[in-house]
């Protein structure tokens, strides 16, 4: 199966963190999270502000709501984000959507530190053991199941815009009480890309990247028939429209946000899951390239909320949420090589953060109670009025 | 099969002095767990082409380990004991191919939730493994040096972060002759204490000079390795099947001559050189990553008294396919991104070589390359200072290491 690698040299050099357990380490990774948002934000603490569910006011909305879900993806850490030496890279989210956001200080991902394998964990519920680097389905049922069969709803309304190859079979589990037929659409706008362009390279090179996990193996991305057909009769553009707009952008995750645009305007999905994946560059060890992929990120995730609010669809009733998969390795194990991989499995790397906004979301607080990562399909499901029964997180109670 | 089933002719296709070392301490490995012991092999399989300070650290823990009685050693590995296997990862040659084991253990650990009971395991037993070995002390103060920005006239975002606390900031320097003023330095380090593998000098680019006294390693003077390297790639990449583990373990196995280096060279500088392209990653395609992994790998591995690296710019990012193909022989060169890359890697320097030993008395240099700015991390030196007291660089290493 898929893997990360063991710790390098571990059995001599493991030295340095023994000064924190590592439910400490997170725990005050989340506190300084926390102290940072307080002092640079105004931000409340969540703890002292719980009382009647904002959903409970928003009962009448539940039919008509929607919720885009968005993995800061590729793995961010604490210092280069939400740390008060990482501010300066994330402006947007300081500044525009934190004051907007329920924020959560402390989500833990105990599962496997692979990019495809966590993202399929975070859709179903469940810490996947399947193969990070096989095109695979997830071993329990995905959040799209979930919702569409409890809610009866159409193919049309759950869609992933999903960054690469191995991402293309998230969109549905090979459960038996679910799986085949009750899934989510998935597009991969690298493979609308080359379909587009009919396989030629020149102009999108900077975008068709495809994998930055495993630097040393880069396969081709293809595209045929089938994304000329997603092109033009649900995105409904032209081949030319399309080529012509790609060549304006500057990575693979401006496009995801194109097609995420597009599909909001020409679908209005009520469930849409965007994982994002230019941060992983850092894989390629250039730490200024990881810092512009987050800036980056920082921009679009802005950019997809402001969208939102501009289409009468999305407008008003959308709840964001907004999650790494998990981090990075932290520059003081010895087992890893700081930014540049998420292998130690250590706090700074299995420790991130949420935020939360939009309807049914308070505003403006802070909660440092600890969760997981799996805790965010049971937390839509209570949101959206679907139960999903096989997901061992636990619906996040400041939420509901 | 176990540990408790080793026999001494297992060892047999351990290059000569691996494998005495192995056979003359079999009766500790047959007593260690399966989870553990395939980690301590693949770092004595290796052992014909480890640099001296590795050899050192590998005798000691086999004495160490082989002075345990069986109840000692049942403690000392309590942790791992209670960690499980599956059946096929105990049929896998891991004896002789312990690397691959270690692969298919990690995924196993993952999948299975125990990499971090594994991983506190470790930690425990390299605690008690430092505690119980004798400390030497070293002939010479430790001394780091990084030298970062080539091709960078101005930069006005701020240099050293994450160093400042550490030490003192200078800046005023005089960078007039500045990085022969460092390898002059470094020369002089390595004439007084000239012992195999204590005194580097590892480049970005072009080595400004060759200086016997060193170990050299360059980016550019190993473009034939890495072009080789690449090509190899491209023909594995493309074969039907291949996938990144199997790639990772094909590219583990390449010897030195199989990349076109001489066989008559320094066996060990060049398998240590392969490994830079084999087992880092982006080593291949950027110069700054390069220097940074082999800053990384010559401290973890050979623990140099002097490690002296200079960055050099690395090529613009482009498409991976495109950076793997390795056609452009002038690719465009991103300078700024380039010393924002060497600015981490120095702070990285530095925490590499504070995990070595004499940590407490060794310094590190880092300097902006024809500029007026460094910063010096001594023990004689106030942390989390500045002075605009003018120094050439000759100045600022006697400083670091008085």
């Amino acid at each position: 199966m898929g893997r990360s690698a063991l710790p390098d040299d571990f059995m001599k050099r493991l030295s340095g963190m023994g000064a924190l357990s590592p439910r400490d380490a997170a725990r005050d990774l989340g506190r300084t999270r926390r102290d940072f948002l307080r002092d640079a934000a105004g931000m409340a603490v969540g703890s002292s502000l719980m009382s009647v569910s904002p959903f409970v006011r928003a009962a009448t909305a539940v039919k008509k709501r929607k919720v885009i879900v968005i993995t800061f993806g590729g793995g961010a850490r604490d210092q280069e984000t939400f740390a008060p030496e990482g501010q300066g890279n994330i402006p947007h989210m300081l500044g525009e959507l934190i004051p907007q956001s329920s924020f959560f200080t402390q989500v833990t991902n105990h599962g496997i530190l692979g990019h495809y394998v966590a993202t399929a964990s975070l859709a179903t519920g469940v810490y996947e053991t399947l193969n990070n680097f096989a095109a695979v389905p997830p071993g329990h049922p995905t959040i799209f199941e979930y919702f569409r069969k409890d809610l009866k709803r159409p193919v049309s309304d759950a869609w992933v815009v999903a960054p690469s190859n191995g991402f293309n079979r998230i969109g549905e589990s090979e459960s038996r009480s679910y799986g085949p037929g009750l899934g989510a659409r998935v597009v991969l706008p690298k493979h609308l890309l080359s379909a587009a362009s009919s396989g030629s390279r020149a102009g999108y090179e900077h975008l068709l990247h495809d994998n930055y996990e495993t630097p040393l193996y880069a396969p081709q991305i293809s595209g045929g028939e089938f994304e000329l057909k997603q092109l033009d009769t649900i995105l409904k553009l032209s081949v030319d429209d399309f080529t012509s707009h790609a060549k304006t952008l500057s990575s693979p995750d401006e496009l995801s946000v194109y097609i995420a645009k597009r599909l909001m305007r020409e679908e209005s999905p009520s469930l849409l899951w965007i994982t994002m994946h230019d941060i992983d560059i850092a894989h390629s060890g250039a730490y200024s390239l990881y810092v512009d992929a987050i800036r980056r990120t920082d921009r679009l995730c802005a950019e997809l909320w402001k969208a939102a609010q501009q289409e009468p669809e999305y407008a008003g009733n959308t709840t964001l949420l907004i999650l790494p998969d998990f981090g990075r390795d932290g520059d003081q194990d010895p087992g890893g090589n700081g930014f540049q991989h998420h292998r130690t499995g250590d706090p700074a790397s299995r420790t991130t953060w949420m935020m939360a906004m939009g309807a049914g979301v308070r505003p403006g607080v802070v909660y440092d109670s600890p969760l997981q990562s799996i805790d965010l399909v049971p937390s839509i499901g209570a949101m959206m009025g679907f139960s999903a029964a096989q997901a061992q997180g636990k619906p996040i109670k400041e939420l509901l | 099969m176990l540990p408790n089933q080793l026999q001494a002719d297992q060892f047999a296709a351990y290059p000569p002095q691996a494998r005495r070392l192995a056979q003359s301490n079999l009766a500790a490995f047959q007593q260690l767990p399966l989870s553990f012991l395939p980690g301590l092999l693949r770092e004595l399989i290796e052992y014909d082409y480890k640099f001296p300070a590795e050899r050192s650290a590998i005798d000691k823990e086999l004495a160490n380990l082989s002075s345990l009685s069986s109840d000692q050693l049942k403690e000392w590995f309590h942790a791992f004991f209670p960690l499980t296997l599956s059946p096929r990862l105990e049929g896998l040659d891991w004896i002789n191919r312990p690397s691959q084991f270690l692969e298919q253990e990690s995924a196993y650990l993952w999948s299975t939730h125990q990499l971090d009971a594994f991983r506190q395991a470790a930690t425990e037993y390299g605690d008690r493994l430092r505690t119980a070995l004798p400390v030497e002390s070293l002939p010479m103060r430790r001394l780091g040096i990084c030298v970062i920005g080539q091709g960078v006239s101005s930069y006005d975002a701020g240099l050293f972060r994450n160093l400042r606390a550490h030490g003192t900031y200078f800046g005023q320097v005089k960078p007039e002759r500045g990085f022969d003023l460092l390898v002059d330095a470094v020369e002089t380090r390595a004439r007084a204490y000239p012992i195999p593998y204590a005194h580097w000098y590892v480049d970005g680019g072009h080595q400004v000079r060759q200086t016997p006294a060193l170990t050299t390693v360059g980016y550019r003077a190993l473009e034939p390795v890495r072009s080789n390297l690449l090509r190899y790639m491209q023909t594995e990449i493309a074969r039907p099947g291949m996938g990144p583990e199997q790639l990772r373990t094909d590219l583990a196995r390449l010897a030195p001559s199989e990349l076109g280096m001489d066989k008559s060279g320094d066996a060990v500088l060049d398998r240590f050189q392969v490994r830079l392209f084999t087992e880092g990653s982006g080593t291949q395609i950027f110069s700054t990553t390069f220097a940074q992994w082999t800053t990384r790998e010559a401290l973890r591995r050979a623990q140099p008294l002097t490690l002296l690296v200079r960055f050099a710019p690395r090529q613009r990012q482009r498409p991976m396919n495109e950076l793997l193909s390795s056609s452009d022989a002038s690719p465009e060169l991103d300078p700024i991104g380039s010393l924002v890359d060497a600015d981490m890697a120095a702070y990285y320097h530095w925490i590499n070589q504070q995990r070595l030993p004499g940590a407490e008395q060794s310094s590190f240099l880092v300097w902006f390359e024809g500029q007026n700015e460094a910063l010096v991390v001594a023990p004689s030196l106030p942390r989390g200072a500045q002075t605009s007291s003018p120094k050439d660089l000759k100045e600022l290493v006697e400083l670091a290491t008085s």
